[in-house]
């Protein structure tokens, strides 16, 4: 019995990291190429969710309204980048973190504004409500399941899309050493435009999957953009293996901490010492591994051009 | 008389901080003079980030766990501690305290640099967070309420007024205190360690020693400004260690303007100024906030305290 949970967690794990990876991917190499730290990249993360529900509410299809949800979100993403980012890449760090927060702000009370206070809620599509049984005795959602074929498949294109193709090339160039890429006669301001409105499909794609897991609401990009920030330091700046990896450690040890942290606790405190440690040392979990990563490896586990 | 041409701005400020509680009293908003003391403490704040951000060249993004702890000194000594609730006791020991943290969590952070050190300093804020949340004995996800302002002797502290002229007393000091600092050996090596670290490192300074001191000094009046919204608030909860208020911090410290004495207060003025009117005139305010701070990124890259310098010269 305790075997089914220790895989169920590891499952659950698996796929949450599958899902900050592909809000990740986008954010290492805008952070990598053009050196800019984008705190709404996790409003593009809300914005998908909440056109990916709207959309599935217009259509009566998710099938349909994730397409549809993403391209939406990739042409807003290029269009900040067009009008506002570009003007930011020269600046340093701080201008840009006030003018990415401004953006928050702006996005969040737009969203405010349209859709209204209600937070939205989005049921999981018919066909994937029920459960698979992996294993005898293993029940496991089928839409999580779902979750986790996506994330895999779209992680393998990304690889295949980044080491394989002239593109990929380009941006591992870009990413390693932006002044030689452009040198080289790389045009690197649309290269970039391009890779922003990637990313931005990616953060829609993971709102649109994990939108009938959580809450549609305004905010929900904040608390996930932390958990963002926190991976790509893990796993280094700018280096996709570094964002696979580490999004990968930072899903297993949150699932982890939260499912086995309060019950291990319970077993070695008093009941009621163990009761209140357990859910903030599960809660601090990922942020103690970062410090001891960074604690041994400075630059993250991966750094970019090493 | 040049002297005064040349401060004119700063003799009007202060001349119209002292004059504040008279005058909302005289137009009949009492209610402002606590609105204008939550402004000087989130300016305390903002002006400890900026001797950080500005001046170090340390961008940190975890200040509100110094805030919100020394929130807390209050709020635990009022429960656990009522004897030394005493704003001469309490005050200072909130300070310690958290000078103490930033002692600790300084030596860690400050072996990592750059966007490392943002995110390092913000792991650890976001580490306290979550165990005062957990924190059952002292209110939890819910926070604390206090019973009453830290008693200073005779003062009646329960009276806005009274608190604001303490506030701003405090504040005067802290800013007085930075520009003694800012002038000094310490304050010149620090900002030689902005500009340049490798530098100021084979000139033999030990640029460490330096950092941590400039980072302890900072958090300790973090913990000053944390203390007192406990008092001025008459509650402390864990939101006051969460990221958004470090954030809004730094906000505040980049609109003022970064390494100016003045900047983090002016900042904290205009900004709260602004959300105070522009809330009266719509409920998405934020939108017009949000584009005014994307005008100053672009229009206005030194803040507030550029615009100023800009017109003197």
């Amino acid at each position: 019995m305790t075997w089914i949970l220790f895989l169920e967690q590891c499952l659950n794990g698996l796929q949450f990291g599958l899902m900050l990876f592909l809000l990740v991917a986008g954010l290492t190499l805008i952070f990598g190429i053009m050196d800019l730290i984008n705190l709404a990249h996790g409003s593009l993360y809300m914005i998908g969710a909440y056109l990916v529900a709207t959309f599935t509410q217009a259509t009566g299809s998710f099938l349909l309204a994730v397409p549809l949800g993403l391209a939406a979100t990739a042409v807003i993403g290029m269009v900040v980048e067009a009008t506002v980012l570009r003007g930011l890449y020269k600046r340093d760090h701080l201008s840009q973190v006030l003018a990415t927060f401004a953006l928050i702000l702006i996005a969040n009370e737009s969203t405010r504004a349209i859709w209204g206070l209600q937070a939205l809620t989005l049921n999981v599509p018919e066909a994937l409500s029920g459960s698979v049984e992996l294993l005898p005795g293993l029940h496991y959602s089928a839409f999580r399941l779902a979750i986790i074929i996506v994330g895999l498949l779209v992680a393998a294109g990304l690889y295949f899309l980044v080491v394989r193709t002239r593109i990929g090339m380009l941006v591992r160039a870009g990413a390693s050493n932006r002044q030689m890429a452009t040198a080289m006669g790389t045009n690197i301001k649309w290269l970039f435009t391009a890779v922003f409105g990637a990313g931005a499909a990616l953060c829609a794609l993971a709102g649109a999957m994990l939108s009938p897991l959580l809450v549609v609401q305004v905010g929900m990009g904040e608390s996930i953009l932390i958990l963002a920030f926190v991976t790509v330091v893990i796993g280094g700046i700018g280096s996709m293996r570094g964002a696979f990896i580490g999004a990968l450690l930072v899903g297993i040890v949150d699932t982890f901490g939260r499912a086995f942290i309060p019950p291990l606790l319970r077993t070695i405190l008093p009941p009621a010492l163990a009761d209140a440690a357990g859910p903030s040392l599960a809660a601090i979990s990922i942020y103690l591994l970062m410090v001891i990563v960074l604690f041994w490896k400075p630059q993250g586990l991966f750094p970019a051009g090493s | 008389m040049a002297w005064l041409i040349r401060h004119g701005w700063l003799i009007a400020a202060c001349l119209f901080a002292l004059a504040f509680p008279m005058l909302a009293t005289a137009v009949g908003q009492d209610f402002y003079i606590s609105v204008a003391s939550r402004v000087l403490i989130w300016g305390l704040l903002a002006t400890s980030l900026n001797l950080l951000v500005g001046t170090g060249g340390m961008v940190s993004m975890g200040h509100a766990a110094f805030f919100g702890f020394g929130a807390y000194v209050v709020g635990i000594v009022a429960l656990d501690a009522p004897q030394w609730s005493a704003a001469p006791v309490v005050l200072p020991l909130a300070i310690v305290a958290t000078g103490i943290l930033a002692f600790v969590i300084g030596a860690i952070c400050l072996r990592t640099r750059g966007v490392y050190f943002i995110m390092i300093t913000l792991a650890f804020a976001q580490m306290l967070f979550y165990i005062f949340v957990s924190l059952k004995g002292y209110g939890g996800d819910d926070g604390l309420p206090l019973a009453k302002r830290s008693p200073l002797g005779t003062l009646k502290m329960a009276d806005d007024t009274v608190f604001y002229y303490v506030v701003l007393a405090l504040l005067a000091l802290c800013l007085v205190f930075l520009a003694r600092l800012r002038d000094s050996r310490f304050g010149r090596v620090l900002r030689g360690i902005k500009d340049n670290e490798v530098r100021m490192e084979s000139l033999g300074y030990a640029t460490l020693r330096f950092k941590l001191t400039a980072f302890v000094i900072a958090g300790a009046m973090a913990g000053l400004a944390g203390a007192l919204m406990a008092n001025q608030n008459g509650f402390v909860s864990p939101n006051m260690l969460h990221w958004d208020l470090s954030g809004t911090a730094l906000v505040m410290v980049i609109l003022g303007g970064l390494g100016s004495l003045w900047g983090g207060l002016a900042g904290a003025v205009v900004f709260m100024v602004l959300e105070e009117v522009l809330t009266s005139f719509t409920s998405h305010w934020q939108i017009i906030l949000g584009l005014i701070l994307l005008g100053v990124v672009f229009f206005a890259p030194k803040g507030i305290a550029g615009l100023f310098a800009r017109k003197a010269r």
